[in-house]
């Protein structure tokens, strides 16, 4: 199982961060989308998954069982999901304004920054 | 209860300005009333933490390791209480200021959940909880970056977005697998279990990852350069408080986990990051003398003080923590009042780019006293407080025999002196480029005969607290000794 993961999470890994290094900005947005499900599956990984007990109390008892699976990082794993979608959502709707306003590519993302047209002194902004 | 009022009020000063979205005046004096009773909370809880000692306050209903535990010692006390002031100074310079991004409903509501994020950092106990307000920051500043709607603002928020989010997923994989490692995401048991002996092994890689995490949002080299990329394309107010905080609350992370609940780590780390914290001072302050726009200028000398606040962490001792502190809120306060000026400068000049402005002098004396104050203080003239702050870190490098460290530092003090001439020779000495000989001594900008006064009663507010660190230093210095006094050395609270 730990094996199988841990294939798992390296092909994710890989997969997110070729996306990620594109200079389009819709694979990237899907890139770090997909590096995100990575990490969630580290931290799942971390808690050495096993158990295929859900976690609940049984009636009658105070104390879960011991055999039963660790619920603490499928909570955390639940609270970076929502996190990261919420992210995923606004850079969506970020890069899709962007690729309206002819941006679909992180070299024209020169905005911010106009191109320096003196070599020594850097370019006047408009206000 | 009183440890979680400086993050529930913002909370609820959030929901109440989402709530008067349409009614804008109701709106900014809700909003205002909310940052001041943020600031009487925080004053409070200081109080408190000074009269007896730490607080801590449990949620979720189980005992300790386990709970969901917010905590005020001395150290988080004093930021709460000083990101609290940074927080009413902003909103009140912002109550009349009219600027691209100001003026817009969604405004008060994001600058609130970026305060109550803010404060909630400095005040969980627990590495998961930390992780989180951490990103519930990242994702008000996104926000307030897009609020302008111009393309610029775009680009910026994009460059912020994709760097950010990298740090996200490094620091979420990093506690995910201290937790795997330890089993705790407490910051009292996982003092305890990372001195475990049978834990050397795996446990600096995972911190060391971590660590990564937190210095690309702290803007360290060579990972700053998302910082000058973005910042300066928000308002002045939004700019001082983002500006101010954001990276300091990055640098106050670091020094919680190193010195607070790390305090095994291998002393090869502690040192690397004493060299990047040269090379940032450095870059920093380099990048700084090749701008001209007075927001760009300010947003590099954030790297090279943020290289200061690195230095005093890798100084790795309690002396250096006091001091690490003391410039910590001497930084926030005068970095924040500098960019409020820069706002200043530009609604009175009209332009932010120094080749375009000037005059300042004759026409705003009281804007130029304002200035010095500040510029001193970030230069690190005596007796202010950037001269205190420079001095404690200072001493103890050259105590502990670090020369080269102490010497880049005081010859980067030279280099922002250098940058701070500059702003005042362009932006307040000669005359205004656009002047007319004949229309007497300071012409400026048409539409900015009159400044508001909420905006210079934050800019002075700022500067009172500046000048009173500076003059009197002593119950301040004895302050961050006493909150510094057991870091680095595993002692329990």
């Amino acid at each position: 199982m730990s094996l199988m993961l841990m294939l798992g999470i390296s092909l994710t890994v890989a997969a997110g961060v070729l996306l990620a290094l594109s200079r389009d900005l819709f694979r990237l947005i899907v890139g770090l989308a997909v590096l995100g499900s990575a990490t969630n599956l580290i931290v799942f990984m971390a808690a050495r998954p096993g158990s295929l007990i859900p976690p609940l109390v049984e009636a009658g008892t105070q104390q879960l069982s011991t055999a039963a699976a660790n619920p603490l990082p499928q909570a955390l794993v639940l609270t970076a999901i929502v996190i990261g979608f919420a992210l995923l959502c606004f850079a969506l709707v970020l890069g899709a304004w962007l690729a309206g306003n002819s941006a679909g590519d992180a070299d024209q993302l020169r905005d911010a920054e106009p191109a320096a047209t003196d070599a020594v002194k850097p370019p006047v902004l408009e206000p | 209860m009183l440890v979680l009022s400086p993050l529930l009020v913002p909370l609820i000063t959030a929901l109440l300005t989402a709530l008067l979205a349409r009614h804008a005046a109701m709106q900014t004096r809700v909003s205002v009333l909310g940052a001041a009773t943020q600031l009487i909370f925080a004053a409070m809880l200081l109080i408190d933490v000074l009269q007896g000692g730490r607080q801590s306050v449990a949620l979720g209903n189980w005992p300790l390791p386990y709970a969901i535990e917010f905590a005020a010692d001395a150290l988080s006390a004093a930021m709460v209480l000083i990101a609290a002031l940074l927080g009413f100074a902003t909103v009140l310079f912002g109550r009349h200021w009219n600027e691209t991004g100001m003026g817009m409903p969604g405004l008060q509501p994001l600058l609130h959940g970026l305060l109550a994020a803010t404060a909630a950092v400095f005040l969980a106990a627990d590495l998961f909880n930390l992780y989180v307000w951490f990103e519930l920051m990242l994702i008000s500043v996104l926000g307030l970056l897009v609020l302008g709607g111009k393309r610029r603002h775009g680009d910026a928020a994009f460059k912020y977005f994709a760097v950010s989010m990298l740090g996200t997923l490094l620091m979420l994989g990093a506690v995910g697998m201290i937790y795997g490692a330890t089993g705790h995401l407490n910051f009292s048991a996982l003092r305890a279990a990372s001195i475990q002996p049978g834990l050397a092994g795996a446990l600096p890689a995972y911190i060391g990852l971590l660590l990564l995490a937190v210095l690309l949002k702290a803007g360290a080299f060579p990972l700053f350069a998302w910082l000058p990329a973005s910042y300066h394309t928000l308002p002045a107010p939004l700019l001082a408080l983002v500006g101010g905080l954001l990276t300091k609350v990055a640098a106050y992370v670091l020094l919680r986990l190193l010195a607070d609940v790390f305090v095994a780590t291998p002393g090869v780390l502690i040192e690397a990051l004493g060299w990047l914290a040269l090379a940032t001072m450095l870059s920093g302050v380099l990048g700084a003398a090749y701008h001209w726009d007075l927001r760009r200028i300010l947003a590099f000398h954030i790297v090279s003080q943020i290289g200061y606040l690195l230095f005093g962490i890798a100084l790795a001792t309690p002396a250096g923590a006091a001091g690490t502190v003391f410039f910590l809120l001497h930084n926030i306060l005068v970095k924040a009042a500098l960019f409020l000026i820069a706002g200043l400068m530009w609604a009175s000049a009209g332009h932010y780019d120094l080749r375009r402005i000037g005059g300042l002098y004759l026409a705003r004396p009281l804007l130029a006293v304002l200035f010095l104050v500040s510029a001193f203080s970030l230069v690190g003239v005596p007796p202010t407080t950037g001269f205190w702050g420079k001095f404690l870190l200072l001493r103890e490098a050259f105590d502990q025999g670090r020369y080269v460290w102490g010497g880049v530092a005081l010859a980067v003090g030279l280099l922002t002196l250098y940058s701070m001439s500059k702003i005042w020779v362009e932006g307040f000495w000669k005359p205004h480029p656009m002047q007319q000989p004949d229309h007497g001594p300071a012409q400026l900008r048409p539409a900015a005969t009159a400044l508001p006064a909420t905006a210079y009663t934050a800019v002075m507010l700022l500067s009172l607290v500046i000048l009173i660190m500076g003059i009197f230093p002593d119950p301040f210095i004895r302050y961050v000794d006493a909150a510094t006094a057991r870091f680095w050395t595993g002692a329990l609270r």
